[in-house]
């Protein structure tokens, strides 16, 4: 049976969870008896250009819906528009991003549709009438399997827990209009302003280099940023301490009620590893704690440790990192 | 304004959990509970948003979905300030916001109610799911908006903004509007002596949840793997080398 993937686009361009749900709904419908991955497309005039890169990852056809008021998401067009969609075509799957858009958007479908939704997903199973999916319950502390019986299972998926894998398919575009006249919405997203120093967004980088209340300072941050730097791929996150404290914006925290991360490798520094924190990023990959004891939470979840001064051990280990990506 | 702010009660999630005998739940004996992290949030900007406007008609009904022990939490609630509580009794919570959404919708459009606001919080901190706002306002037919972060209001419109990852959004809506709340927007204020004891005398209405039918259910809950962590490299910044080496052979991340 087909499978739909919603795609999502910032400032014109797809962002990394489009191929992810499109590489989702190709897997499903592949499991799923086979069938073709339809993804929807909605945004400014000229967006249905983006219709190949889509077709890269295994999208069969690509639903182009384009208006000029449509440039930025606007919640009741984008869910109306998806929801009519989802009705025009029997589907066995829809996929959503789990990103900050989508977890919007998703429940909005769901609940007009009234379709069960698994939101949130890290990992999925589909037959030809049940879909499993596992979903982190209680701040990550245990694994939902989640069961929904029947016809569209709708599913929003954990950014960067399903790769984008290519599958390249002869993608044909098909054009569609909005399903919501976007002058009759009632909510309008009026601007989109880009936070400063967000290089690299925390739920996308593969390395997140973290400082807690060890810093003694906002000033010393610094030893924080120069050693993402010297990754070049890594975000600078922090505890809910600091946030609290004003070292950093809010936005940076990471725990639980801040953003859940997992990423490739999480470097901890003077975070002593309060279970908030913990709950944040105890799912990633790998995670190196710096702090001078020995005996806090975070040296017991770290898979690798250094116990000392962090003010001298995160300079010489930036010096270190320079050099091995010097010679990579 | 006439605001409505649903809750939840979840178990601390300080606790260590443990899976039930049926392996679909967690073991709830000896869990502490308490409101939802976000849903706190949502009552403290009810009640300053009651408190700026200052002395006019106002009401903060909360409402909770639960066992016997929800009315606990709206108790808490009314001794933080709100006015009056609604319990929609119910066994045991649904996994699924649909379910949960339909019988908030239920009770939250039933005639002669004219809400200005419906609140809750960004998601619960036990199922994670942040589906039962947008569900509930898909429901009600009403204007939604998501994880605010900033929120003003002026002559039956608001302005939010919601942290996206890397940008800040504005959204402009129109009243009445289901909102739900990030954190950060309005810390929770700790019930006075005073509040206590005034909570005692407001009135909390029970009544049976209409719950919907769900379509999602849990068939298995499992504890997540134990980390194998806890392996120190080395003291001070002569471990650094070997550190180094360690993530590029080995854990192989550089």
């Amino acid at each position: 049976m087909n499978c739909l993937a919603v795609a999502e686009l910032r400032n014109g361009a797809l962002r990394k969870v489009s191929f992810e749900v499109v590489t989702a709904a190709r897997r499903a419908a592949n499991a799923a008896g086979g069938g073709e991955v339809h993804a929807l497309l909605i945004g400014g005039p000229g967006i249905g250009g983006r219709a190949t890169e889509l077709g890269r990852y295994g999208a069969d056809v690509v639903a182009v819906v384009e208006h000029p008021a449509l440039e930025r998401y606007n919640p009741e067009v984008f869910a109306a528009t998806a929801a009519a969609y989802l009705r025009a075509h029997p589907f066995r799957c829809g996929f959503f991003p789990a990103s900050a858009q989508g977890r919007d958007l998703a429940p909005r479908v769901a609940g007009a549709l009234r379709l069960g939704l698994a939101a949130d997903v890290v990992d999925f199973e589909v037959s030809a009438d049940v879909l499993l999916a596992r979903h982190p319950v209680y701040i990550g502390k245990a694994m939902a399997t989640l069961r929904l019986a029947g016809s569209p299972a709708l599913v929003s998926l954990r950014p960067g827990a399903i790769g984008p894998v290519e599958a390249p398919a002869a993608m044909r575009v098909e054009r569609t209009e909005p399903a919501l006249d976007p002058g009759a919405a009632r909510v309008a997203v009026t601007d989109l302003a880009e936070r400063a120093a967000a290089k690299l967004d925390l739920g996308e980088a593969p390395i997140i280099v973290s400082g807690g209340r060890g810093l003694k300072a906002a000033a010393n941050f610094r030893l924080v940023e120069e050693l993402a730097a010297a990754f070049g791929n890594a975000a600078v996150g922090a505890t809910r301490a600091v946030t609290d404290d004003g070292w950093r914006p809010a936005t940076d925290q990471i725990g639980q009620t801040g953003r859940l991360v997992s990423p490739q490798l999480y470097v901890a520094v003077g975070i002593s590893g309060a279970i908030q924190h913990l709950a944040g990023m105890r799912t990633s990959k790998v995670i190196v704690a710096i702090n001078r004891d020995k005996d806090a939470p975070i040296m017991k979840l770290a898979d690798y440790a250094i116990v000392g001064d962090l003010f001298e051990i995160v300079p010489r280990l930036t010096e270190e990192i320079r050099k091995v990506r010097a010679g990579q | 304004m006439k605001i409505a702010v649903c809750l939840k009660r979840v178990p601390d999630t300080e606790s260590r959990f443990t899976i039930a005998p049926d392996r679909v739940s967690v073991d709830t004996a000896g869990l502490k509970f308490d409101m939802s992290d976000f849903d706190g949030y949502a009552l403290e900007l009810a009640l300053r948003l009651n408190e700026q406007q200052g002395g006019g008609p106002g009401e903060i009904v909360v409402l909770s979905l639960g066992p016997e022990g929800t009315q606990e939490t709206l108790r808490k609630a009314l001794s933080m300030g709100a006015d009056r509580g609604i319990h929609l009794a119910c066994e045991v919570v649904p996994f699924d916001g649909l379910a949960i959404a339909e019988a908030l919708a239920a009770e939250l459009g039933a005639g002669g109610q004219n809400y200005d606001l419906i609140l809750m919080g960004r998601n619960a901190t036990d199922t994670g799911n942040a589906t039962v706002g947008p569900m509930t306002a898909a429901i009600l037919g009403w204007p939604c908006v998501t994880a605010v972060s900033w929120l003003e209001l002026k002559e039956g419109k608001g302005t939010a903004h919601r942290e996206l990852e890397g940008f800040t959004e504005t959204v402009e809506f129109r009243l009445p509007a289901l909102l739900t709340i990030d954190e950060g927007i309005a810390r929770p204020r700790l019930p006075s002596l005073k509040g206590i004891m005034a909570a005692k005398k407001k009135p909390v209405d029970s009544r049976p949840a209409a719950l919907g039918e769900p379509r999602v259910t849990v068939q298995a809950m499992e504890l997540p793997p134990e980390r194998t962590g806890g392996r120190i490299v080395g003291e001070g910044p002569e471990a650094v080398p070997e550190l180094a080496r360690l993530l590029r052979d080995e854990a192989k991340v550089l």
